[in-house]
């Protein structure tokens, strides 16, 4: 972790450096370890990510970033080690379990929900701050129609907030890449995560719409969001990325601020080979 | 339980539980080349058995059985070719509704052009009441007959694999079907090439079983749901496991007898696989992971 | 508003029930309301199981083993005399509780069986129970694996109602009584009773429709739906997917139950062919005409089919005219005949005909 001349470790929240207390960090990983076979595609690795971060995870193909996000989000069991959130252990529980605990996320290749409008898909969204059962459901118990109403306006908000308010009643294999991307953020958003999980937001994306990301991206750090994304694009990595940790063959090389990560020689080998 | 009851018992289980593998081989057959899992395949031996009876008014019995068999191969070949060869990439959800589709189809022919008599082909060596003495029990001939063909289709499938050329085609198909057709094999004909095969070994089994088991046009999907358990029970695509499975689930069914009434042995192979797929879908002999690897 | 929308389909529906029936008092042709009342019930069985399969993405080629779980319970509680174990523990508690019925039997003699209205219960909570039971382990599989398990599970229910003499083997239960709703309404096939029946039938299509528009439309609706679209993100959007597709299971095994305790009372019987492999794929034929996610096209087809089997006109090919159906289907037509909501249609055509904003920004 950075230090300030004090030697004191410097806690990134909300763009403002501060002094750190005793507080644990948002997330914590911990010597996680993920075999497939004779593989190890994450080997190891520790690294916490503090509350109010940008936190970017880089590294080449290969490198174990999205094993690293399945194991965060509960997709994968982890061999061995642990993943800790606000506190409690996560590693182990299921998907929705720790989506319930306020881990949200995005996909490389988006996930919307085919047969589904766009509302419908950001309106899932809110399926966890929501409360209407089964039973409520199916005899439409008239407690659940203003939840519904507010549920439907809240993800209208969200779509607005991505700038695709106008898909909102379109099927969503109606929608361009660019548009689909815009709902999946709102659906991830909707569900008021603490953290966000972005898995290659900027694929796909030319340098405009990257940089749009990107502001996109500070614009929710800025409302409290911490976030952890794992991308190739190092532009926007660089440019928003408070810390950023780096892996190679499922190993964590390198851990540092954007800079510092730049003239890393360890990290340059990595990426341009020896010579 | 006398030892003659111990043997007799045993070889209507081993019997029987050949017959199930070689249906369940035959869906490995159709599965390992394509994905598919085949639920007409019992309406294959049913045809087998059928097409030799009627065959045998007409010609000596090797030959009915021998046009039998072939006639079944082409209505496999007819099959893929009509149903599945043009479908692009269907959906599991989709193939197996369709062959269901077909598996009632070939039923509903079979009902009318046979009736619903059930019927059997002679007994190759004797008749009903012939039998050899084996270990102290009376055995008839005609389940050695069923077992030594049975066993030779058996090999004679392992060294098809094994050692032809025809037979490693097809494997690479199974294995890597886009790698396979980059070298240069036919997909699309090694899978008609796979349901002739499994219609063929269908066919045999159904007309060498016929004098024991009876042959009428429901037949099917008794022996399907007990093939597919067999498939199971040994790994999905695993033909040399399915052959212990089939015996074990036979012998299981025939001793099964001594302790439940008859009218539930039937219910005995479905709950097995009911068992099997709650607590172990890669089967006794499979891996759990290369089973998790498998698209379907 | 929204909520009424989704309701005039409904009225509507009403609308045409109460006309035919009308139209058949008029035209004296009264002996359709038979086969209209039996494809109603098989309506039911077909609607649930349509939003199992579109809605759960869970095939079922059991479900007929559901209907019959429903069917045989009520149908053996309500004819199997009791009188032997009046006494002992739980048939003596049903007796204070007033829920046997004493009659007469055929010869004469004291008959001590089931009140309808609790075998009705007994019969679809078992149902429900077992569809509890088996659905989490079931869920869990995919594919073919799925399949077979639906299909084992339909065939070893086909062979205990074939083989126990509890449930009369091969000829089914017979003689069942009527079953008294309320006062002056009774599910019999009493011929004087047809139109009552009739109605009392489609009552219930109409109170399933509207509990699945309902359910379809709410939190819990959309949930399904998103795990059918795309269930690895419907779990990390935080929906429990496994419970949902248990929960839908099991209302679907529920509704069948129910269709099957009220055709045994209407039909006074049962037999095993209700269980059968044939009548499940049946079902799933249906469904997969209509449209997998379409409760409208799952009805009308449900109704529709089952009407022209029901009147013989498939004849002896009956069997093989749903087989085909499947082929066909699935062959040219996976998404069913009849797609999505007309409505739904007409309103997507008008939204994809204006022009997009917002489309790429890059050239």
């Amino acid at each position: 972790m950075p230090a300030d001349s004090a030697g004191n470790k410097i806690k990134y929240h909300l763009g403002k450096a501060s002094k750190e207390d005793e507080q644990v960090a948002l997330l914590e990983i911990q010597n996680l370890n993920r075999r497939f076979g004779g593989l190890r595609a994450v080997n190891n690795v520790s690294f916490n990510v503090e509350q109010g971060m940008i936190k970017a995870v880089i590294g080449p193909n290969g490198a174990g970033k999205t094993t690293l996000f399945n194991l965060i989000a509960g997709n994968l069991p982890a061999n061995s080690g642990k993943i800790y959130f606000n506190n409690a252990q996560i590693n182990g529980r299921k998907p929705y379990q720790i989506a319930k605990q306020g881990i949200s996320r995005t996909y490389q290749n988006i996930k919307l929900f085919h047969g589904m409008t766009a509302l419908e898909n950001v309106m899932l969204g809110r399926h966890i701050r929501s409360k209407a059962g089964f039973m409520a459901g199916m005899l439409n118990l008239p407690w659940t129609w203003p939840e519904e109403k507010k549920i439907k306006e809240k993800s209208m908000e969200y779509l607005g907030l991505l700038g695709v308010a106008e898909c909102a009643d379109t099927e969503i294999s109606n929608l361009s890449f660019g548009q689909q991307r815009g709902v999946e953020f709102a659906r991830a958003l909707a569900t008021e995560p603490t953290l966000l999980l972005l898995d290659e937001p900027a694929a796909g994306l030319n340098i405009y719409e990257t940089a749009e990301i990107g502001r996109l991206i500070m614009k929710i750090r800025g409302s409290g969001i911490t976030v952890l994304l794992v991308e190739h694009d190092m532009s926007l990595v660089m440019d928003i990325s408070d810390e950023i940790v780096v892996l190679s063959f499922g190993e964590k090389i390198a851990e540092d601020i954007p800079h510092n990560i730049q003239q890393n020689e360890e990290v340059i080998r990595v990426y341009l080979g020896d010579d | 339980m006398t030892p003659e009851l111990f043997i007799q018992y045993l070889f209507a289980g081993i019997t029987y539980g050949i017959i199930y593998a070689i249906v369940a081989i035959g869906f490995n057959i159709i599965y390992n080349t394509t994905g598919i899992i085949n639920f007409a395949q019992g309406e294959f031996v049913m045809l087998g058995g059928m097409i030799a009876i009627t065959m045998n008014a007409l010609m000596p019995m090797p030959l009915a059985i021998g046009v039998a068999v072939l006639i079944t191969m082409a209505v496999g070949a007819l099959i893929e070719i009509v149903f599945i060869r043009w479908l692009e990439s269907p959906s599991v959800l989709r193939m197996i509704i369709i062959t269901i589709g077909i598996s009632i189809l070939a039923r509903e022919v079979a009902l009318h052009i046979w009736g619903e008599s059930v019927r059997a082909l002679p007994y190759f060596i004797g008749n009903e009441v012939t039998s050899v003495t084996i270990l102290g029990a009376k055995i008839s001939p005609q389940v050695l007959w069923v077992i030594s063909v049975c066993s030779f289709m058996v090999a004679g499938l392992s060294l098809f694999f094994k050692f032809t050329s025809l037979g490693r085609e097809m494997r690479a198909c199974a294995a890597n079907r886009r790698a396979a057709t980059l070298c240069g094999i036919n997909a699309k004909n090694m899978v008609t090439l796979s349901f002739i095969l499994s219609a063929g070994i269908g066919a045999v089994a159904g007309c060498v079983m016929s004098p024991i088991t009876y042959s009428d046009y429901s037949m099917g999907p008794n022996l399907a749901i007990k093939g597919f358990t067999v498939a199971i029970l040994g790994g999905l695509g695993n033909s040399l496991a399915a052959v212990a499975a089939g015996l074990l689930l036979g012998i299981i069914e025939a001793f099964s007898i001594s302790v439940l009434p008859l009218a539930f042995q039937d219910a005995i192979a479905t709950a097995i696989l009911l068992l099997i797929l709650f607590i172990r879908p890669h089967g006794l002999f499979g891996s759990r992971e290369a089973a998790s690897l498998k698209e379907f | 508003m929204d909520l009424l929308k989704r309701y005039i389909p409904v009225l509507f529906l009403l609308a045409v029930v109460v006309a035919i029936q009308l139209v058949t008092h008029f035209t004296e042709t009264t002996y359709y309301l038979t086969q209209l009342t039996m494809s109603a019930y098989y309506s039911v069985v077909v609607i649930g199981l349509c939003v199992l399969m579109g809605y759960g993405g869970q095939i079922s080629l059991g479900h007929a083993g559901f209907f019959a779980i429903g069917g045989y319970l009520a149908g053996a509680l309500t004819t199997h005399n009791l009188m032997t174990l009046k006494n002992y523990g739980f048939v003596s508690f049903l007796d204070k509780v007033g829920l046997l019925v004493d009659s007469k039997g055929l010869y004469g003699g004291d008959l001590l069986t089931v009140e309808p209205w609790a075998a009705c219960i007994i019969a679809v909570l078992t149902a429900g129970l077992i569809a509890f039971a088996i659905g989490g382990p079931i869920l869990k599989l995919k594919g073919h694996y799925l399949a077979m398990a639906t299909l084992g599970f339909g065939i070893i229910i086909y062979r205990i109602a074939l083989a126990s003499q509890y449930f009369g083997e091969a000829d089914g239960i017979s003689e069942v009584p009527g079953f008294k709703l309320l006062p002056g309404i009774m599910v019999s096939g009493n011929f004087g009773a047809r139109v009552s029946n009739y109605y009392i039938a489609w009552g219930m299509v109409i109170i399933a429709v509207i509990l699945l528009l309902n359910l379809i439309h709410s939190r819990v609706g959309r949930a399904l739906r998103s795990i059918h679209g795309a269930e690895e993100a419907a779990n990390a959007m935080g929906v429990n997917t496994a419970r949902y597709k248990l929960y839908i299971f099991v209302l679907s095994a529920v509704f069948a139950a129910l269709a099957g305790v009220f055709v045994t009372h209407y039909n006074g019987g049962i037999g095993p062919s209700e269980a059968g492999v044939m009548k499940s794929v049946r079902y799933v034929a249906i469904v997969a005409v209509g449209g997998m996610a379409n409760i409208w096209g799952a009805l009308i087809m449900g109704i529709v089919l089952n009407f022209l089997s029901l009147r013989g006109v498939f004849g002896s090919y009956d069997d093989a005219v749903f087989g085909v159906i499947l082929i066909v289907i699935m062959l040219f037509a996976p998404q069913g005949i009849l797609r999505i909501n007309p409505w739904q249609q007409l309103k997507s055509f008008f939204t994809a005909a204006a022009p997009k904003s917002g489309e790429d920004a890059t050239d």
